[in-house]
């Protein structure tokens, strides 16, 4: 088996007035023990991808093979070795969450005890507990746990960590990551580009039903060309209004990339900061313009989607 | 890490039972209706027909000098209830329902009736008069005949009400039970979640199958010791009969149940189909009062209806203590009615939206 995934030409149009084109011919190859993520804003197309890919949704037209095997021929033998947590699953709220596993359990020939796949989401405290009494962080562990305990060779989680806090996020890329440990494949999709850039080996950035790139996170950050963003406001207390005034002069400073201005609101990405920021301070004192809120950080796959869509991963 | 070995607790059918069952005594309000409304059912019932007072026949007499020997006539049977009203009251009082019979003497050897030919009640009120009012002018019957009135248990309405509440209750039990859960687990994407494992879609609702089958034993134990204490209501016939064609009806309803809640995506469409479903059922099939008022031109298909073989079928075992295999065609009906649906849900089952 080479791929653990992999889709051709996949499109899928719900039908309706009017049709809608949820996936335009999307292109995927997943390597076995591979975490792969695929990163996009609302409406892009994840979850009608990842729900094709688990065979819960039949495409329109392409193809697609789940470790090695077809949904046509061998959907049953794909489910024995697939783990799932789907986008909005309400698991059944009075059962606690051991009776929960054992159903989920008994559905699968082998795989983890029941305990075994409670304690490894860290919900052994909760055994006992009606799912209806869980916490939203809980409850998303308990779904994947449900996803965990037949021991499956190939992950599915569709926004995992969407709504929940960053230590309930971190608790779950701990559990996601002891997974992929175990060279087990995992396909997640997620808003969150951190989220990707952490937990991922490979992403792929999908806007539209179109993958529009792909790659390890480092490489599509590196494909921004530099890796630094430098943020800064000027500010015209001064009286040198910079209504209308022109930044042009910040791309001649050294290492600059490329840079982005809004109003008084700068963004100037670049390869070493260390070049950039002495030679900024020393044009902005000679031109009288104060600077606040300066800030620097590395690029983020945000920054990618930025540059490739003009638009932010999160806004609506 | 991996385990093999699966104790029968732990096979997929017995958890997909269990956690039915779990949810269902979760829910405190669903056993109280589930399990407490069917006997409710009885005891209103019941009471209304228990002692049912012979019925009254309210006759008017219309006031005139010979009115008081027709009235005299009239009390003598204890089920007339008589009164003297002027003419113009009597026609106002029939006509409202209030009477069943306008009596009026025109003189001493001629009565007239009025009345209303489309009531049952006022025919039987004529006879009833008529009778009375010639015996008390001496008439005497060529023909002496006597009356004896059957009161003991198994001939009485409330006997032949409770198997049909019975049957009654294993059809909403099944419809409503069945389909809300499956149009619940639909809406909450569970369905879905639960085709994304390698679980048996058969064995999925098999379990749901089940599960009813269970919560039915207690309802019904409940309702038939109910009727026993309260209403005498006997068994004639053997109790492993009547649990046989309670787990059998369950079955044929859970059945139903699954095909009507196959493919609803809401609450609202699944109750009109149900409703739908059970309408026919209510009226036709010998739950109150026996089918075979209905046509004879319709009998063939009341005969085919799901819940009627289960009626029949409970109320020979009931009251007449008929073996199951003098049965065998409902039982047959209701096997297949039951294995249809289920088959037939299978095939067009909504799983995944
Ligand atoms: N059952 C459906 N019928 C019609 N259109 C649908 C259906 N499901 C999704 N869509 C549409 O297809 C497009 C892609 O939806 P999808 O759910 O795949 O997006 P997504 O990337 O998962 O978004 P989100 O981040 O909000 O979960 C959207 O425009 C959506 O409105
Ligand atoms: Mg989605």
């Amino acid at each position: 088996m080479q791929f653990a995934i992999r889709c051709q030409n996949l499109v899928k149009t719900y039908r309706g007035k009017p049709p809608v084109e949820a996936v335009k011919g999307l292109d995927l190859e997943v390597l076995p023990g591979e975490c792969f993520g695929v990163l996009g804003p609302n409406g892009a197309g994840k979850t009608t991808t990842i729900e094709i890919l688990e065979g819960l949704l039949a495409p329109t037209s392409g193809s697609v093979e789940v470790l090695g095997m077809s949904w046509d021929t061998q959907a049953d033998a794909i489910r024995q070795r697939m783990g799932v947590s789907l986008q909005e699953t309400q698991l059944s709220e009075r059962l606690t969450v051991r009776e929960t596993m054992q159903l989920f359990r008994s559905f699968y020939r082998s795989g983890m005890t029941v305990d075994e796949a409670i304690e490894l989401v860290a919900l052994s405290e909760k055994a006992n507990a009606w799912v209806k009494n869980l916490s939203g962080g809980q409850k998303q562990r308990l779904a994947v746990a449900t996803s965990v305990v037949g021991d499956p060779d190939i992950l599915f989680l569709d926004e995992p960590t969407t709504g929940l806090d960053p230590t309930s996020r971190r608790q779950l890329w701990d559990i996601i990551r002891s997974f992929r440990e175990r060279n087990k494949t995992i396909l997640l999709t997620t808003h969150y580009m951190e989220e990707a850039e952490r937990l991922c080996d490979r992403v792929a950035i999908v806007d539209s039903g179109r993958i529009i790139a792909i790659g390890t996170p480092r490489e599509l950050i590196s494909s921004l060309g530099a890796e630094h963003v430098i943020e800064f406001m000027t500010n015209s207390d001064l009286g040198s209004s910079d209504d209308g005034a022109s930044f042009d002069w910040l791309k001649s400073l050294p290492s600059v990339d490329r840079i982005e201005s809004d109003h008084s609101h700068h963004r100037i990405i670049a390869g070493e900061p260390h070049a950039v920021l002495p030679a900024l301070f020393a044009e902005l004192k000679q031109r009288d313009l104060r600077l606040a809120n300066l800030t620097t950080r590395h690029a983020s796959l945000e920054d990618v989607f930025v540059s490739l869509t003009g638009r932010h991963l999160n806004e609506n | 890490m991996t385990s093999n070995s699966k104790p029968l607790r732990s096979t997929a059918l017995m958890q997909l039972t269990l956690a039915r069952l779990r949810e269902f005594y979760r829910q405190p309000e669903a056993v109280f209706w589930v399990y407490f409304f069917p006997i409710l059912m009885v005891v209103a019932l019941g009471i209304a027909f228990r002692n049912k007072p012979v019925e009254r026949i309210t006759v008017d007499v219309v006031s005139s000098e010979h009115a008081q020997t027709i009235l005299d006539a009239l009390q003598k049977d204890e089920r007339i209830v008589a009164a003297i009203y002027a003419a113009d009251e009597c026609q106002q009082r029939l006509r409202t329902g209030k009477s069943d019979l306008t009596v009026a003497a025109e003189d001493e050897k001629k009565v007239g009736f009025t009345l209303d030919p489309t009531r049952p009640g006022s025919v039987l009120a004529q006879d009833l008069s008529n009778r009375m009012i010639q015996e008390a002018a001496g008439r005497s019957d060529p023909v002496p005949t006597t009356t004896s009135e059957v009161t003991e248990p198994g001939g009485r309405y409330i006997d032949f009400l409770v198997p049909g509440l019975l049957g009654m209750g294993l059809m909403g039990g099944g419809l409503w039970g069945v389909g809300f859960a499956i149009v619940d687990m639909r809406i909450r994407k569970l369905l879905k979640r639960l085709v994304a494992t390698p679980m048996k879609k058969s064995q999925f609702l098999l379990g749901i199958m089940f599960s009813r089958l269970l919560f039915m034993v207690p309802e019904i134990i409940l309702l038939i010791a109910f009727s026993w204490y309260f209403f005498g209501v006997q068994i004639y016939g053997s109790w492993l009969s009547i649990g046989f064609l309670v787990l059998l009806g369950a079955a044929e309803f859970s059945g139903i149940g699954l095909l009507v809640a196959s493919r609803a995506k809401t609450m609202e469409s699944v109750s009109g189909l149900m409703n739908l479903v059970m309408l026919p059922m209510w009226t036709l099939s010998g739950i109150f009062f026996s089918y075979e008022r209905f046509p004879d031109i319709v009998q063939p298909v009341i005969k085919l209806l799901p819940l009627t073989p289960l009626n029949d079928s409970l109320r020979a075992v009931m009251l007449e203590g008929t073996s199951l295999i003098a049965l065998w065609p409902q039982l047959i009906l209701m096997f297949l009615w039951g294995a249809v649906t289920f088959a037939v849900a299978l095939l067009v089952f909504r799983w995944n939206d």
